[in-house]
């Protein structure tokens, strides 16, 4: 059941977009959606949509891969979608049924909401679908590193991050086995009422838990019997570089931003 | 009289239609008699842990059945589920599935889940500690202050408590030290012993299984590549080595000494057998 998860999955890959820093991706995707909500009429979205098309097409990620991945908004999408058809009041009435009547104006706000919803999630699926999660976390810290002046964490919360997600796969393993072996011994955790589903759940996170307890003890144990002690003088094996395609793709990105804002004035 | 536990063409795809695609099981047919005692060996990713997940209905297979006294356990929902209590599994390192707050509770965990009295469910909690050596006085004490071995033990006793026809381990020695790895197998003997019931046993020690097993079944790739008697199996040691595995310690000895001329018998593959054979030869009075 556990197997099925796509959202935040990392697809190794060589391509340009691959290889691009991690920085580079983090803050063109930020920029991408601060634009995104600045974008208003036909022509800003149609720039939106090709410039995402073009990234897309770049990281050789499948449409398919992507839209699967914005499968579990799908409900939300639709909700938005209704409820900006029906209630937009405008001039042009394009029909009327009972007492539900609607707009060419309901008809546009809700494809560009959809629009909108859609191209954000694209986004961020495929950040981090051509992105490692040890890459973004790396380019976290980076980023902000200047908050280090101001006494902020800035290495701690990375690497807290980044063990969460290194951990993510090995609990559902984990959740996965004791599962099964619970079952084995006759437990039940797919018929009953609420309360007794709930209770049901207990010999399933008691051992999640005290699994998960024992591991961060032995990580712990083994990060400082490797003198782990914190960032303070840590030098990275890996040095995030800009390269020449990374100050292209931010160019890229500040046209973007150029060409939205004025198609907002014109539209 | 129907095998006690049988599979026809069992096959099982991992994520079947995806790039991950994988044939953990390939169209694999095994049957086991009521009484025997079974050892799997199998390289890892052999396709044996998935194999047995299937005979108490935890895994569907992709294709073929699973017959349990002549009957498909996956016929019915309520089938499986009663399926689940007759074919017991103990999974790799069950300590970690261990969660009441008691031993008493937890090995009785399985016999509540059957709906069993209160009564039944006492003697059984007794009779499974008996079976692994778990005393009366640890019964109130919580799981998590035990030791590993004695965690382990407990583990088998919450599968042992269901009273099932047929016991399945995946490698319940794995991890311990020789005195702990002695225990468990000599609990386990017992509880074969103690009935007519079928013990299937998954290691990688050879040692340990050429002891106990009165069947060897070695896996390779998804499929069964050898069935036979200990003897049958040890004696193809160029076979075993081209599938990842290897023969007893004790059998390459006496391998390497009938290499150096001595007539003895090389199929041999414990301890005692190996002293018997050099003890015929010191008998014959030949030149050792």
């Amino acid at each position: 059941m556990f197997k099925d998860i796509t959202m935040g999955q990392y697809f190794p890959g060589n391509t340009l977009i691959h290889r691009l820093d991690p920085r580079t991706k983090l803050v063109l995707t930020l920029l991408y959606i601060i634009v995104l909500f600045l974008a208003k009429g036909i022509w800003s979205y149609a720039v939106m949509l090709a410039f995402l098309s073009v990234c897309v097409i770049l990281s050789r990620i499948k449409l398919s891969v992507l839209l699967s991945g914005a499968k579990p908004i799908v409900f939300i999408i639709i909700i938005t979608g209704i409820l900006n058809l029906f209630y937009t009041k405008g001039e042009h009435l394009l029909f009327r049924v009972w007492r539900i009547s609607v707009y060419l104006e309901g008809l546009q706000t809700a494809g560009f909401l959809i629009l909108r919803i859609l191209l954000l999630i694209c986004c961020t699926l495929l950040l981090t679908y051509t992105t490692s999660p040890l890459q973004l976390t790396d380019a976290m810290e980076a980023l902000l590193n200047p908050l280090k002046k101001l006494r902020f964490p800035v290495h701690e919360l990375s690497m807290m991050m980044s063990i969460a997600l290194r951990f993510i796969p090995t609990l559902i393993k984990e959740t996965d086995k004791i599962m099964s072996a619970q079952k084995a011994r006759g437990a039940d955790f797919e018929t009953g009422s609420l309360r007794q589903r709930a209770k049901a759940l207990l010999p399933l996170l008691i051992p999640l838990f005290v699994g998960a307890f024992r591991r961060a003890d032995e990580l712990a144990t083994a990060m400082e019997s490797r003198c782990y002690h914190g960032g303070e003088g840590r030098t990275k094996m890996k040095q995030l570089r800009m390269a020449a395609a990374d100050w292209a793709a931010l160019v890229s990105g500040a046209a973007l931003t150029v060409a939205v804002v004025l198609l907002r004035r014109a539209g | 009289m129907a095998p006690v536990i049988q599979t026809v063409n069992l096959t099982h795809v991992y994520s079947p239609g995806t790039p991950f695609e994988q044939t953990a099981v390939d169209n694999v047919d095994f049957a086991a008699e009521r009484g025997e005692f079974i050892g799997i060996i199998g390289h890892t990713g052999s396709g044996k842990s998935t194999f047995i997940q299937h005979l108490n209905g935890l895994l569907k297979p992709s294709s073929g059945r699973v017959l349990f006294n002549g009957e498909d356990i996956f016929a019915s929902k309520q089938k499986t589920r009663e399926t689940r209590f007759k074919v017991g599994l103990v999974f790799q390192y069950p300590e970690y599935q261990l969660f009441e707050e008691t031993v008493y509770r937890d090995i009785a965990f399985g016999p509540k889940n059957m709906g069993l009295s209160d009564e039944e469910i006492d003697r059984r909690v007794r009779d499974a500690a008996g079976f692994v050596d778990i005393s009366e006085d640890q019964f109130e004490k919580s799981p998590f202050d035990l030791s590993g071995g004695q965690k382990r033990r407990v583990a088998i006793a919450g599968v042992i408590a269901m009273k099932p026809d047929v016991l399945i381990l995946d490698e319940p020695t794995a991890g311990l030290d020789p005195m702990g790895r002695e225990e468990i197998i000599g609990n386990i003997v017992r509880y074969h012993n103690s009935g007519e019931n079928t013990v299937i046993f998954i290691t990688h020690s050879m040692e340990d299984i050429a002891r106990i097993a009165g069947r060897l079944v070695v896996f390779s790739k998804g499929r069964i590549f050898m069935d036979g008697t200990p003897k049958e199996v040890f004696s193809r040691a160029e076979d075993l080595r081209s599938v990842g595995l290897d023969v007893p310690d004790i059998t390459l000895v006496m391998m390497k000494l009938k290499k150096l001329g001595l007539p003895v018998d090389d199929s041999v593959y414990t301890v005692e057998q190996a002293k018997a054979e050099l003890l015929k030869l010191k008998g014959r009075g030949k030149d050792v």
